[in-house]
């Protein structure tokens, strides 16, 4: 009998402890940031001043930052990963399922630091000489085009999240897809539809909440991207209508200025940044948790 | 009506044909990848790089060895870590819980799985390296350790649950306490997924750079020390990649392939071993 | 003759469960296929509108002439609008109010017209006896209904497109007896404009109901007549066998 006390408290402290850090990673980042939000109060989200020898500071331009770069990114993925999911769920031929599931779940695990190498070396150049230059030339009158084709820059930002997060929506859709009852797709079938037309009219329409689940998934890990983004970025504190133009997200600035922040302030602006990308995270995350369970009958079992 | 049905079919037509398009884009940059960092790669691997230091600026040659070690260092802290709590948390879940608590540790698990790895950085960074006025390894070993532990806790309690009643009714048949039956008997049997899931989550903090960037540093020298900081492969790779030497970057690529080759191994290894287990645990 | 079923056979994979079937279906009227679980009922209705090459590796190899047409040489979509269907679990579309579900075959051709989509979503619910009950809730869900109202909501669906056969694979059996008496009588009023054929394991539902009776048995058409004839008078041993319960 002690033994079993012994063991059923052990185990539940440990589960208490995981509640406790989670708890505290929230507490701490609100205190170390609170220096900074006693400073410079509610304007610190939305003033575009970051400069750290003057020790001002104000996080808009990350926040427009990450907010451009995760629309970019799913922009781009959503009509592949929802295309990759119909293809998977509902039309491929079983000896072609398997292997491009499988290497689409390849994809997200790649790490991100390697996606930035890649991002780096070829994206980058090739957007240098090719792409933004087209851009420029046979769309540069859009306020989106405009300046030098650097490379770096959100384009490219937006373009490596998007191939980041075209896996985790594109399995997700997928599942949630599969659990549409067969019997949804006959009664279309039976009046005559096509297979497109049922998978629109019958399927689609059935799992809308869980594959915008999903796409809240995708948006969650695009929003705490940190290595790939911070590679291709640019950098800089900079609030532009251009997607030529260099730029920062929340995860970005923190991984570029953490190490070297140059005082306390400069510190806690930073903590003050992590605590709005932590908040944001979670929001967007129990959101989409939320949708998911909501279609899976309360499952809620996503696989990362 | 007819000019009505044509159209139809070509649309559906189409929309598949789209919807098979998508998948060969997706599988685009991912042959690239590979393509590009093998073939970068693979020249710049040799003994050396695995046995040699990095060479100071301006010189050519070394290696990562100091990287690897300190990768292996972390990885095993991170481990001491993140092992007992997943684990833990995961038979808590499983044989403990009761709905409302359940609800609760599975929500904060969730929730740390979502939550930025370099979030979890900065955490560690306030409570370890702050105090200890050092970047350390053993930050970075703490950092990586929590962000294994949804991922060990979630699988523990999956693997735990698919153990039937029967074997755990008929130990305590014998007369066995609860918490032998527990050890012995329940974990001996779902060792294997437990296993799978570990795999997963080394996998997946192998990789990890950023939560390492303010605790663990990075280490141009020999250092395996828990208390100094420690270079890790990750890390290092960022730093040769952003920096303006040619030598660097070959570096790069290679622990790159290093780096690639060891997380998908475990990836598919584990992915594997799981989907058998969950195939027969269902039949 | 509206279906003339000649030398059928059907496979799932490797699996023979329809076999040499040759079964002819006339208009405007009731048959019913009855027969033992797993005799292939079901199969040989899929097969009426091409469903049951739907399944991956389903096969089948043989004629059916729909008005004297090969339905096999035909497009299997325009095939489905002549052959409507009728599951054994209602199955409406829940993210569509009841008017919707009812017009979705006739949107999917291209009717888009408002006016039209009322008159005929009103038209179809009064053939399919479900009006009364929901005219005053079209907007609500398909599924805010019994599950008697909501196979006959299917009815209605399957109406809508104006189909010349209506297949039923056991549409009653997941309801009451009440919503059973209920569909049992639409189909008495459909026959007079539809030729209807539906799967039954309910051999009194079939006496009931049908005007011509087809026993299946391992796959096998075993022997087909008018319902009273069967019933009384059976050629077959195994008929006999099956229809005084000495076994199914």
């Amino acid at each position: 009998m002690k033994g079993d006390r012994i063991f059923e408290q052990a185990s539940r402290m440990f589960a208490i402890l995981l509640v406790v850090i989670v708890a505290s990673i929230g507490f701490l980042l609100l205190k170390e940031s609170l220096p900074a939000i006693r400073k410079f109060g509610w304007q610190f989200p939305f003033s575009s001043i970051w400069d750290p020898v003057a020790e001002v500071f104000g996080a808009w331009p990350f926040l427009y930052g990450t907010i451009v770069s995760s629309i970019l990114a799913l922009v781009i993925a959503l009509p592949l990963s929802l295309g990759i999911a119909i293809f998977l769920a509902e039309l491929a031929p079983p000896y072609l399922k398997a292997p491009v599931a499988f290497l689409t779940e390849l994809l997200a695990a790649i790490p991100s630091v390697i996606y930035g190498l890649w991002g780096l070396f070829f994206l980058v150049p090739w957007l240098r000489t090719s792409v933004e230059p087209f851009l420029i030339k046979h769309f540069g009158f859009l306020p989106f085009f405009k300046g030098p084709p650097y490379g770096i820059g959100m384009l490219a930002a937006g373009l490596i999240l998007a191939i980041m997060i075209l896996p985790i929506i594109s399995s997700i859709s997928r599942e949630v897809l599969q659990a549409v009852p067969n019997h949804q797709r006959e009664a279309a079938l039976a009046l005559g539809a096509t297979r497109w037309e049922a998978t629109r009219m019958a399927v689609l329409r059935y799992g809308k909440a869980g594959l915008l689940g999903a796409v809240f998934l995708g948006l969650g890990r695009a929003l705490g991207e940190t290595m790939a983004v911070t590679m291709l970025i640019g950098n800089r504190p900079e609030v532009s209508l251009s997607l030529l133009a260099p730029g920062h997200t929340m995860a970005s600035v923190i991984a570029n200025e953490f190490a070297e922040a140059s005082g306390p302030m400069h510190l806690s602006a930073l903590m003050g940044v992590g605590l709005a990308l932590f908040g944001t995270t979670m929001v967007v995350n129990a959101g989409a948790r939320f949708l998911v369970w909501k279609v899976s009958g309360g499952r809620g079992e996503v696989r990362e | 009506m007819m000019g009505r049905d044509t159209l139809r079919k070509w649309v559906n037509r189409w929309m598949l044909a789209l919807t098979f398009a998508s998948a060969l884009i997706a599988m685009v940059p991912l042959f690239l990848i590979f393509f590009h960092i093998l073939s970068h790669g693979i020249g710049a691997i040799n003994l050396d790089f695995f046995t040699e230091m990095p060479k100071p600026v301006g010189e050519t040659g070394g290696g990562f060895a100091n990287a690897i070690a300190g990768s292996l260092v972390l990885l095993a802290l991170a481990c001491s870590v993140g092992l007992p709590i997943g684990i833990f948390g995961g038979i808590y879940l499983a044989e403990y819980g009761g709905r409302k608590t359940g609800e609760v540790v599975r929500f904060f698990s969730d929730l740390l799985n979502g939550t930025p790895s370099i979030v979890v950085g900065m955490f560690c960074y306030a409570i370890l390296v702050k105090p200890m006025k050092h970047f350390s390894a053993a930050a970075g070993g703490a950092a990586l350790g929590i962000i294994m532990i949804p991922t060990v806790l979630s699988t523990t309690e999956t693997m735990l649950k698919m153990v039937p009643r029967s074997l755990r009714e008929g130990a305590l048949a014998l007369g066995l306490p609860y918490w032998k039956t527990m050890s012995s008997i329940v974990l001996k049997s779902a060792r294997a997924g437990i296993l799978t899931g570990v795999l997963l989550a080394i996998a997946r903090v192998a990789g990890e750079t950023a939560p390492l960037l303010f605790t663990a540093l990075g280490n141009q020298f020999w250092s395996l020390s828990l208390k100094e900081p420690i270079a890790a492969l990750p890390l290092q790779i960022f730093t040769f990649a952003i920096s303006p030497y040619e030598d660097w970057h070959n570096q790069a690529w290679a622990g790159a392939t290093v780096l690639i080759l060891m997380v998908l191994c475990l990836n598919v290894v584990s992915r594997f071993f799981m989907k058998n287990k969950l195939a027969r645990g269902r039949s | 003759m509206k279906i003339q079923i000649e030398k059928l056979n059907a496979w799932y994979g490797d699996h023979k469960v329809v076999s040499h079937i040759d079964l002819q279906v006339s208009e405007k009227s009731v048959t019913a296929i009855i027969g033992p679980s797993g005799c292939g009922k079901s199969t040989l209705v899929r097969c009426l509108n091409r469903m049951h090459e739907i399944t991956p590796k389903a096969h089948v190899d043989g004629k059916i002439l729909l008005d004297g047409q090969d339905i096999f040489k035909e497009d299997p979509v325009r095939l489905r609008r002549r052959v409507g269907m009728i599951f054994q679990k209602p199955n409406p579309f829940p993210t569509m109010s009841i008017a919707d579900n009812v017009t979705a075959g006739l949107r999917l051709n291209g009717t888009r017209d408002r006016g039209r989509l009322e008159e005929v979503a009103m038209e179809s619910l009064k053939r399919a006896a479900l009006w009364d009950e929901v005219k005053e809730h079209l907007h609500e869900s398909g599924l805010s209904l019994s599950g008697g109202q909501q196979q006959r909501l299917c009815i209605a669906r399957a109406l809508a497109v104006n189909p010349e056969v209506l297949l039923m694979d056991e549409p009653c059996s997941a309801l009451d007896p009440i919503s059973t008496a209920r569909v049992e009588e639409l189909i008495h009023e459909l026959k007079n404009k539809y030729t209807i054929v539906i799967v039954t394991h309910n051999m009194q539902q079939a006496a009931r109901v049908s005007d011509y009776t087809a026993f299946l048995y391992m796959g096998e058409l075993v022997e087909w007549g008018k319902t009273g004839d069967l019933f009384t008078n059976p050629k077959e041993k195994r008929t006999e066998d099956y229809i005084t319960g000495r076994f199914g």
